[in-house]
């Protein structure tokens, strides 16, 4: 017993209206006869049998909608030993276009199930808005909502202002309260808002400048709050060790008159060129010191930026970096430090300087104290600090000389090295700078 | 008997395509009325003669550039039934991994260009093609098949006037059926002499009786050797008919029973067959014989096709560009 | 070691065409007025002399023909180079290329690839109004199957047409009409260059400008005046518009944190939206202001000089959108 089913007659059709049969049960029909005429979408449309056979039962009245595959009509194969008629292996799989399933509440998307739990809101509880009573978001936030209340928001610095992805990143990277950063004037906290409020170290004594201005007041007032926050922290999470080695400079103090004397005074060499030469060349000779504390690990740097507290008039403390320090030769060090110093003083640094270094060099320069122990700036691991030349009396090949020294002293987080390796790197600046041809 | 003569055996072998093609052709209809061909499905019951007619007449390294009615061409160039079936059915196996479907059937084996769903689209194409060869000093016929509604087509005369201009060697096989969907040819060419049309841009072109597959043979036989011989381009007016609709079940509001009736009339079966029978070379027992041999044939590569496998999900984005070395 | 040459665009591509017709037999051009007139840009230029008519081929105003047969003649085991006078004709060859030459290869099931270039003039800027000046790099690139490629410097137009005809797959070449009088020096052995990476061409620290083709001289321009007051752009030419090298982008945007991007099509669903929503998609959390983009006016190109030059993307237009992802006023 062979099916004549509803066939597809378009790529669209899913279901036909039987208008009429053009058979009746007992008669013979030949491959290629018509059979019924169909009504599909766009027009009546005769449908042919595929098979030769003696028509058995008409299973479906003229008028019903049926669907593409559904059983129209059964025929008995001719007894004859006629070439079977072609079939395809197995018989065809009905399509039937099944409305879905009649729920009584339908399930909540997996977004509102989830926004559900958020706000702690029982889904059982709520009725739905939706089509069908589903559940829907606006339904659970309203259940969620105790009277009264604005929507609950994120918390947001004051004022309502925006804050960019990558602000607010570096905001947690730095350890700086969102909230206590007060944005622009057009709303939007940015990358160098945060790094303003974070891009300080521990001040020097406030100078004396007459009457600074309400604005560079409030500036200086916010500086110091956040070199406050930050040294606070940094004293808090990072275990420091601190190594102090006394650098004799002679060589470097010869090197640098004999240069000076072929220079024009503007672009003469002062010793903290050299020194800062040495610790970037030994901060990528040495690892461990060069590079940030990030997820329980050292994030090593292969370039070196180094940064070079700089103090500002009016109080506070910026540490820019120049970047790509090991690289430069001494010449072009002093001329980049003499740059990044007029301009930090000026305000005018920009933020890759402010964001960049790994590793900093804190000299007191001529007026300052002997040596200093410094407070790692964050997500740093080393602090270098080279106090006041002096001279002082000083063992040569058994005899005492006079030679112009410094206090080197290196502040190092201990979770990325031990004093071992400190003592390497100080090791290392010292020897660059007896070679000061060399530098 | 005694063993039939070559060109007795040559006309069995049309016969044989032109069943087969009739046979296939006829099973898709009814693979598709059951949902298991999709998409669109153009039907070339009526026109084997011209498919059966024309691929004899070339060579294994000529080409072959066809539309979106490409089964009649594919299956007598020699494309393996199974590969066709299988690509019916969206399976790897298929000549075009499942991805073509029924208008764009490719076999590199046979050097069969593929389908094109776009009217004309294969025009331009079978020209580079003839282009090549001249470019390399082959010897290469490219035989391009195109109904009577791409000659409404700008690409039509674009490349014709092309092929003219560089005198190239390419042989268009216009296949008039008489509508171009559901547009008659009177409707559609103010000058419905197509063979005067194309001959306008300097190519030799004539008219056939599409319904007689000898008619057709000689008339491109004869094409093709002019074309190898360095005669350019040619363009046979193939008049022939089709008794299905444009696809598969267009309401055919465009046209009576009456015309299918009296192109039926010329059956290029029931021709080739009554020649045959009447010279008594065609017994009914040979000819029930041949029907069976294809019937089994037919089944033996649906049944395998069947089986075949997809083509994984994974593998959607192979051969969008070729892979690259490195 | 041979002196580096004073050459102009034309001049290198022109010189790539000659080394490409030399090196393989199998590589022809085709298209109007490539042989006798020398070339609509007179990029082709005694070509015909020297390789003759059958291997620089003029083909009459037919688009759609020449180009479906120069797909015919690739498939036959040639390699041509089809010209395509603008982008602006190449409309009439729309379906060859999206629905043969870029979706053969799929479509076949991996049997026929087409290894066909098409290079075409595109651009805006010298009064040839609305049906003359279009930028539709863009839409092509947004068709699987096709590699777009974008030379703005005179490597590049040396270069890439000979990477392009050892691509197996279809590749189109867009030169933009302003380029074509530009000079500068080349060195003497300079050849092909990779087609699948962006450049940067001026490298910077505080905002990525992504640009390619004639928008690459604006945008360097902007660079210049944004470095005046204070801010450091890095300039990065796309060179391969698809497929994009979004690496390249992506490395910079993270290190700037800022972008713009720059394109002579229309802003609406151009390719300057495609590369914004790359770094939105995947720089998200570098990003310190949304990306910026500078395009041309949403309407026809006009004929007016005036009217032209406003809807053209400006080097101004660049450097105040450079200004606002740092969150400073224009001006």
């Amino acid at each position: 017993m062979a099916e004549f089913t509803m066939p597809s007659l378009g790529a669209d059709m899913d279901e036909g209206t039987l208008l009429e049969w053009c058979v009746s049960p007992g008669d013979t029909v030949r491959r290629g006869d018509i059979m019924a005429v169909v009504d599909t979408s766009k027009a009546a449309v005769e449908v042919e049998s595929f098979r030769d056979g003696v028509v058995d039962t008409l299973l479906v009245e003229p008028g019903t909608c049926v669907a593409v595959g559904a059983p129209m009509a059964t025929l008995t194969e001719p007894d004859d030993t006629a070439p079977p008629a072609p079939s395809p292996a197995g018989s065809p799989k009905p399509r039937t276009v099944d409305p879905l399933p009649p729920e009584e509440h339908p399930r909540p998307a997996p977004p509102v199930r989830h926004l559900a739990h958020e706000l702690g809101v029982d889904l059982a509880t709520i009725t739905g808005s939706g089509p069908g009573g589903r559940v829907t978001r606006d339904d659970v936030v309203q259940a969620g909502r105790p009277a009264a209340q604005p929507e609950p928001t994120r918390a947001a610095p004051a004022g309502g202002t925006r804050i960019t992805p990558y602000a607010r990143r570096l905001a947690a990277e730095l350890g700086v309260d969102l909230v206590g950063i007060t944005a622009p004037a057009d709303g939007v906290v940015r990358a160098a808002d945060v790094r303003s409020a974070a891009g300080v170290r521990r001040s020097q004594a406030p100078s004396e400048a007459p009457g600074p201005s309400k604005a560079a007041t409030e500036r200086h007032a916010r500086m110091r709050a956040t070199i406050a926050s930050v040294m606070t922290r940094s004293a808090r999470e990072i275990p420091h060790y601190h190594l102090t080695w006394t650098v004799d400079l002679h060589a470097v103090h010869d090197a640098m008159t004999r240069r000076n004397r072929d220079l024009p005074v503007d672009r003469r060499l002062v010793p903290a060129a050299y020194l800062l030469r040495a610790t970037a060349l030994a901060a990528a000779e040495v690892p461990g010191l060069n590079g940030f504390w990030s997820e329980g690990r050292l994030d090593q740097q292969s370039t070196v930026h180094l940064g070079i507290a700089v103090s500002l008039r009016g109080g506070g403390l910026v540490a820019p970096a120049i970047h790509d320090a090991a690289t430069l030769t001494t010449d072009q060090l002093m001329s980049a430090l003499r740059d990044v110093v007029e301009r930090a003083r000026r305000g005018r640094l920009r933020d890759a300087e402010l964001r960049d270094p790994t590793i900093t060099v804190t000299n007191l320069g001529d007026l300052g104290a002997e040596s200093v122990h410094g407070v790692i700036y964050p997500p740093q691991v080393a602090l270098v600090g080279f106090g006041r030349i002096v001279e002082r009396p000083w063992a040569v090949d058994g005899l005492i000389g006079v030679r112009p020294v410094t206090t080197m002293t290196l502040a190092a987080d201990h979770r990325a090295t031990d004093g071992f390796v400190g003592s390497r790197f100080l090791a290392a600046i010292d020897h660059h700078l007896q070679r000061p041809e060399d530098l | 008997m005694t063993r039939p003569s070559a060109a007795v055996r040559h006309r069995m072998d049309l016969l044989r395509t032109m069943m087969l093609i009739r046979r296939f052709e006829e099973t898709c209809a009814e693979l598709y009325s059951a949902g298991r061909i999709r998409g669109f499905l153009h039907l070339y019951v009526g026109e084997e003669a011209v498919a059966a007619g024309v691929l004899p007449t070339i060579e294994a390294e000529d080409a072959v550039v066809s539309t979106y009615r490409e089964h009649g061409h594919a299956l007598a160039r020699g494309v393996p039934l199974e590969s066709l079936f299988a690509e019916m059915f969206g399976r790897v196996t298929g000549c075009s991994r499942g991805r073509g479907g029924s208008m764009h059937l490719f076999d590199a084996g046979t050097r069969f260009m593929g389908g094109n769903a776009i009217v004309g689209g294969g025009i331009a194409l079978a020209v580079g093609l003839a282009l090549a060869d001249r470019l390399q000093g082959r010897r290469r016929v490219t035989v391009c098949f195109l109904g009577e509604g791409a000659v409404a087509e700008g690409a039509f005369h674009e490349s014709l006037n092309l092929a003219a201009l560089w005198h190239l060697p390419v042989l268009l096989c216009c296949e008039n059926n008489g509508y171009a969907m559901g547009t008659a040819l009177a409707t559609e060419h103010a000058q419905t002499d197509l063979a005067l049309r194309a001959s306008s841009y300097g190519v030799a072109a004539w008219p056939v009786d599409g319904m007689d597959v000898l008619a057709v043979e000689e008339a491109a036989h004869r094409a093709v050797e002019s074309i190898r011989g360095g005669g350019g381009p040619h363009f046979l007016e193939l008049r022939t008919y089709r008794y299905r609709a444009h696809s598969m079940y267009d309401p055919e509001r465009y046209r009576d029973k009456a015309e299918v009736a009296q192109w039926k009339e010329r059956d290029p079966i029931r021709l080739l067959t009554e020649t045959l029978q009447a010279a008594g070379q065609l017994r009914q027992e040979d000819l029930d014989a041949l029907g069976r041999e294809i019937d089994e044939a037919i089944a033996a590569a649906v049944a395998a096709a069947e089986e075949a496998p997809l083509e994984p999900v994974d593998d959607l984005t192979h051969f969008v560009v070729s892979e690259r070395r490195s | 070691m041979s002196k580096p040459i004073e050459t102009t665009y034309r001049e290198a591509l022109r010189e790539a065409l000659r080394e490409a017709l030399r090196k393989d037999e199998r590589v022809f051009l085709m298209g109007e007025d490539v042989g006798r007139y020398g070339g609509c840009f007179a990029v082709s230029l005694g070509l015909l002399e020297e390789f003759g008519p059958e291997r620089v081929r003029d083909t009459p105003l037919s688009e759609l023909a020449f180009v479906g047969a120069g797909i015919g003649a690739a498939l036959g085991g040639m390699r041509p180079v089809v010209e395509i006078m603008t982008v602006n004709f190449s409309l009439l060859a729309l379906d060859p290329i999206v629905n043969t030459a870029a979706a053969l290869l799929h479509m076949s099931g991996g049997q026929f690839a087409v290894p066909i270039v098409i290079r075409m003039t595109t651009g805006a800027g010298r009064q040839l109004a609305a049906q003359h000046s279009h930028s539709l790099e863009g839409w092509y690139a947004h068709i699987p199957g096709l590699r777009v490629l974008a030379p703005a410097t005179l490597e590049d137009a040396r270069g890439m047409l000979w990477s392009a005809l050892e691509d197996p797959d279809p590749v189109l070449l867009f030169e933009h009409s302003s380029l074509y009088g530009t000079s500068g020096t080349l060195p003497a052995g300079a050849g092909a260059v990779d087609i699948d990476h962006a450049a940067v061409r001026r490298p910077g620290t505080d905002v990525t400008l992504v640009t390619y083709g004639g928008t690459l001289s604006t945008t360097l321009a902007a660079a210049d005046r944004l470095a005046e007051d204070g801010v450091d752009a890095e300039v990065v030419d796309l060179r391969t518009l698809r497929p994009l090298d979004q690496d390249t982008v992506l490395d910079s945007v993270r290190r700037t944190h800022r972008a713009v991007v720059i394109d002579e099509g229309w802003r609406s669903g151009s390719l300057s939206a495609e590369v914004s929503a790359r770094i939105t998609e995947n720089a998200f959390f570098d990003l310190d202001a949304p990306v910026e983009r500078v395009c041309t006016t949403e309407t026809p190109i006009p004929y007016a000089r005036h009217l032209e030059l406003a809807a053209l993307p400006s080097p101004e237009a660049v450097a105040n959108a450079a200004l606002r992802t740092m969150g400073k006023t224009d001006g």
